[in-house]
Order: structure tokens, then sequence, then C-alpha cells
């Protein structure tokens, strides 16, 4: 065997094996978009616990926000409520869940007044800092308790303003970036019902 | 009905109008003209208010907004609401600059007036006074109507 086939031949295989880790990689890129699941298992006021699963069989929306924060959350709970009410008979077919990044305080000056007052179909969750920090690691959301003397009791809290739509088998379907009109989020989800 | 019966119920028909659309009236402080002043109902006073406005300079020269005071809340400040990087935060503002000929607006997404530490909870239809400090126009006093949880901007039906 002269050198150069051997060389020709390690060429080959060099080949075949990028070949062989661009498919999996490929592979395993549809399968995590196609069966990513985000989760969490957090308590509503009365202290029940909630997961994904509790939710089957219906879209959620879910927004990770804290009630200290006047004015995204608002902008964002507004929105939520307003496609509720224009969703109509459907609207049971949504449930819109708001997840607490502050689950301490808001717990203590009361998460379920706070969500009812945009609309009483949203349900509103808070663990403790652990679990909190899952269900964020778990939908891909960053939130941090930021130090800040021009802020309620002296923190603040930084996070993701993102809207997410998860479907009827728990199945991550999008991401609504903040501001998104009600309209569209409305559509997009008849559209899918 | 008594003659002073009858002139107190008039009195008070030609003050509610002035009430309802308290935000939408324009105050003016030399170029300045702030209108447009609201904010949200609160839930009890342990969370803070926000605050929202428009400013309109007719002049010539820039002018800033240095700060906002009210009776109704023992730590008012401006913040500003920033998204970068996917990330919202809502960092204490210095100032918010008003340039010559334009017109600025404290609102969500932007700038906010956060009203913290409340010594009294807003309800819907309630006005309140705010000053605010300019650099140069000095201190102007506005009322600041209280819209619903849900309002997203100020309600002036076409008036301003
Ligand atoms: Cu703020």
């Amino acid at each position: 065997m002269s050198l150069r086939t051997i060389r020709l031949a390690l060429w080959g295989l060099v080949i075949v094996a990028a070949g062989a880790i661009a498919a999996q990689q490929w592979v395993g890129r549809e399968k995590t978009t196609e069966t990513f699941r985000p989760d969490f298992a957090l308590q509503d006021g009365n202290g029940q616990t909630y997961t994904m699963a509790d939710f089957r069989g219906k879209f959620s929306l879910v927004f990770f926000g804290f009630t200290n924060c006047p004015d995204v959350c608002p902008t964002t709970m507004s929105e939520v409520a307003q496609v509720m009410d224009d969703l109509g008979e459907k609207a049971d077919r949504v449930q819109p869940l708001f997840i607490s990044i502050d689950p301490e305080r808001d717990r203590r000056q009361g998460l379920t007044e706070y969500v009812a007052a945009f609309h009483p179909a949203i349900l509103g969750l808070a663990g403790n800092d652990a679990a909190t920090k899952d269900a964020a690691d778990s939908f891909k959301v960053h939130f941090a308790r930021e130090k800040d003397s021009s802020a309620p009791n002296g923190y603040t809290m930084s996070h993701s303003p993102g809207l997410f739509l998860i479907g009827p088998d728990g199945e991550w379907l999008r991401q609504f970036t903040y501001e998104t009109p009600a309209a569209e989020i409305r559509a997009e989800i008849e559209e899918r019902i | 009905m008594t003659m002073k019966g009858f002139a107190l119920a008039l009195g008070c028909a030609m003050l509610l109008p002035a009430i309802a659309s308290a935000d939408c009236v324009g105050v003016t402080a030399g170029d300045l003209t702030i209108s447009k002043a609201w904010s949200r109902v609160t839930i009890g006073t342990q969370r803070p208010a926000v605050f929202y406005v428009e400013i309109r300079n007719a002049g010539k020269t820039d002018d800033r907004l240095i700060g906002i005071e009210t009776p109704i809340a023992g730590m008012p400040m401006l913040h500003q609401t920033v998204i970068q990087d996917g990330v919202a935060a809502m960092p204490h503002a210095e100032a918010v600059d008003v340039p010559a000929g334009k017109t600025i607006s404290l609102e969500p997404g932007g700038y906010h007036g956060m009203l913290m530490e409340l010594t009294t909870a807003l309800s819907e239809g309630q006005t309140f006074p705010i000053t605010l400090t300019f650099e140069k126009a000095g201190a102007v006093e506005i009322d600041t109507l209280v819209l619903p949880m849900r309002a997203q901007e100020a309600q002036c039906d076409g008036a301003s």
C-alpha cells in the first residue's frame, strides 16, 4: 500500500466522521425543537401545586414577571387580558399563567388579586426560590435580583419580558416579544385552535 | 329646589367635565406644554404606582425634566425601561431630555415616573397632583388622572 493510498483513506475517514457528526447534530437539533416541553412545579395563592401537565389540552400563555413592576408587566398582562376577551368562546381553550420571579414579596403582597385585576382567567403562580429558578431555566428565561436604592425595598428584578405560547401537549410553540399587539397573539392562537 | 341648591347643582355640573378630562388639559411653563398625565389603579399602597405624561417644547432651547414630586408618594423617581439582549430592567433616570421643538413622552416601555411609598391607594377616576421640575422652566404642577389597571395610554377622545 502506497503512502498516497493511506493518505487518501485517512481523508476519506475524516470526511465520513465529519458527516456523521453533522448528521447527528442535525437530528439532535430537530429532536429538541420537536419535543421541547418546558415545565415547572409552582403554587397558586391557595398553596395548590401546578405543573404544565395540569394544563394539558389547553394552550398556555406563560409570562414571567413580578408585581412591583409598574411598566413592562402591566403592559403585557393587559395584552393577555385583551387576548382573552377577544377570543370569546374560544377563551376556555387558553390558560394564561403569570409566574412570579419575585415569589416571596409577591406572595406577601397578594399575587392572586394582582393578576385577577387584569383578568379573572389569569393564574398567578409563585414557588420557592429553587422552584422559581428551575421554572425559569426550563423556559430558558433569564431573571436576576439586583440591588437598587431607587427601587421599592432596595431591590429590583431584571427579567425576560417575552410571552410564551405552549401547545395542548405541553410543547413549546413560540415566543411573542414584548409589545406584540394583542390582535397578533389572538390571530396566532385562533389559527392553531 | 331652592335657588341656593340650584346654584350648587349647576356649580357641580360645570366642575365635572373639568375633572373627567384633567389628564388631557395641558399646563404650560414658558415654552413647555405638559399634558396627558395619567396613572393606573393600584391595589393598596405596597406596590409602586406609575406616572406617564407628554411634554412639548415649542421653544428654541433644550430643557430637561430633572425630578417629580407628589403628595401621594414618599419616594417618586424617574425610571427608564430598558430592554437589552432580551432582558428588561428599569434603572433610575437622572433626567429626561426635552429637546427644543420636540414632543417627548413618558409612556409604557420607555420612561416612567415610579411612585414608591404610596400614601394612598389610587382608584379609578381619581386625580392627584404631580409637580415636574425642569432644569430651565422650573416647577410645574399637573393633575394626573387614575385610569383602569388595563389602560395603555391617556384617554383623551381626541382632545388635548
Ligand atoms: Cu420603575
